[in-house]
């Protein structure tokens, strides 16, 4: 079935699809409609699952992390401010292997108040140990959160798993996704099996532990975080047999023949792709990797000589967040901090970026709209 | 998939008995056997016989048990008297 709706309304769609049994979620702009779409299908009657209505954000996922220790299948939806107060308890729920699978619809962060899309509230929580993934289109969208739920919970990886698109760009916006039936969602995805639950033995969770033991918890989870390559390749080709959408770590457009290839997330990804068609029919050799996922970061998958690396982020002091994680890695690098605080990244920009990237040229340019 | 989860065993933090400054003391005499004292002691250093017994190797003399009693049966007596 086609389904025409915003990508905010797609990702309540395909959470209730996934069958979560207890959703907790605070409103914040631009990601309200999504948790009041699930209220509303919860009042209908047509998901049975709990909804907890909480008193912020840090209690949104804290009611998530109970839930699922009590061995239930969790969703929360978030943005921005509401991402930055639940950071605490991000790190919980990773370090206690609870696989929560949350959206967060990527906003600038204030003062000045802004509701527009960056994504330096996700950037700032790169390091919690939740697998991240960007998407670039609803349809996109609606495919990595039902493929989130089976990664997050494979017994490899055991860890709560981020989706992220642009406020408004993405949130907002009305594009056609093709949604399968339940029946085929069920197949797809099994009901959720818990690492460790409190329901079934007398267990504590999270006391004192000495510093080898710490140490051995985290470098599980680093380990965790490499199977999770493999077993999000694995997901993406099951459900691309599947379903007929093929999924990895990343999304090469044209890259084969390229002599720069630009690295890019979200939105600016597919706007990449049309900035691509245009360079190419002008002569130049460009491809692009949309890179779906931040971590686990998919090193391998950059081999190319020369890459022009687009952040719509920014780390003072240091530059692009995915820029500085790439250029010691590849022979030529070229940093570009562009659509900061909402500002528009058309195909146009793309084009400018690549003729500076070509003239050796990277920085913060604020672009204006062409 | 490595966590920290811990499971119930005795004494998993040592005897912490030696914490104590107040030991509390049951007065046979006076304890009515309603058990009230074993189902507040927060450390399950009480077990029952037919009086409460006092485990004093892990009980940290909290004194919930004599606070708890209804017929004051339990002192909390200083250690080292």
């Amino acid at each position: 079935m086609i389904v025409i709706d915003t990508a905010n309304h797609i990702s309540a769609l395909a959470a209730k699809m996934a069958r979560p049994k207890v959703i907790a979620a605070y409103p914040i702009t631009p990601q309200t409609t999504i948790v009041e779409r699930l209220a509303e299908y919860v009042e209908k009657g047509q998901l049975d699952a709990e909804f907890i209505r909480v008193e912020s954000e840090h209690s949104a996922m804290t009611a998530c992390i109970a839930a699922e220790a009590c061995g239930v299948r969790t969703f929360t939806a978030t943005s921005s401010h509401g991402l930055l107060l639940m950071h605490e308890m991000l790190h919980w729920a990773g370090l206690a292997r609870l696989p929560v699978v949350m959206v967060n619809v990527n906003r600038a962060i204030g003062p000045g108040w802004n509701i527009w899309s960056d994504a330096n509230d996700s950037m700032a929580q790169r390091d919690t140990s939740w697998i991240h993934f960007y998407c670039s289109s609803n349809q996109e969208v609606f495919d990595t959160i039902i493929q989130a739920y089976k990664i997050a919970e494979s017994s490899e990886v055991m860890l709560p798993a981020m989706i992220s698109y642009d406020g408004f760009i993405l949130s907002h916006t009305s594009m056609p996704a093709e949604i399968p039936s339940q029946k085929e969602i069920d197949e797809f995805l099994p009901p959720f099996k818990p690492a460790w639950s409190i329901v079934d033995e007398a267990i504590t969770h999270g006391n004192i532990i000495e510093p080898l033991n710490y140490a051995k918890v985290r470098y599980d989870m680093m380990l965790s975080m490499e199977k999770a390559k493999k077993v999000i390749e694995e997901v993406g080709e099951d459900f691309g047999k599947k379903f007929g959408r093929y999924y990895g770590l990343v999304d090469e457009y044209k890259c084969d023949d390229a002599d720069y290839v630009i690295v890019a997330m979200a939105s600016i990804a597919s706007e990449a792709k049309f900035a691509v068609e245009r360079l190419r029919s002008r002569g130049e050799k460009v491809g692009v990797v949309n890179l779906r996922t931040h971590r686990p970061f998919p090193y391998e998958k950059l081999k190319y000589d020369k890459l022009i690396v687009i952040d719509r982020n920014i780390s003072p002091g240091l530059g692009g967040v995915v820029y500085n994680e790439i250029k010691g890695k590849v022979r030529e690098a070229y940093g570009f901090i562009a659509g900061i605080g909402g500002m528009d990244v058309s195909y146009k920009d793309i084009e400018r970026i690549y003729e500076l990237a070509k003239k050796g040229k990277e920085g913060f340019y604020l672009f204006e709209v062409s | 998939m490595k966590t920290a989860i811990s499971y119930p065993t005795e004494g998993a933090m040592g005897k912490t008995g030696t914490w104590r400054v107040f030991k509390p003391v049951v007065d046979e005499q006076k304890c009515i056997k309603c058990y009230r004292c074993w189902i507040f002691c927060p450390d399950c250093a009480i077990e029952i016989e037919q009086f409460p017994v006092i485990d004093y190797n892990y009980c940290k003399g909290c004194g919930i048990c004599a606070n708890e009693c209804p017929v004051k049966a339990i002192s909390m007596e200083r250690e080292g008297k």
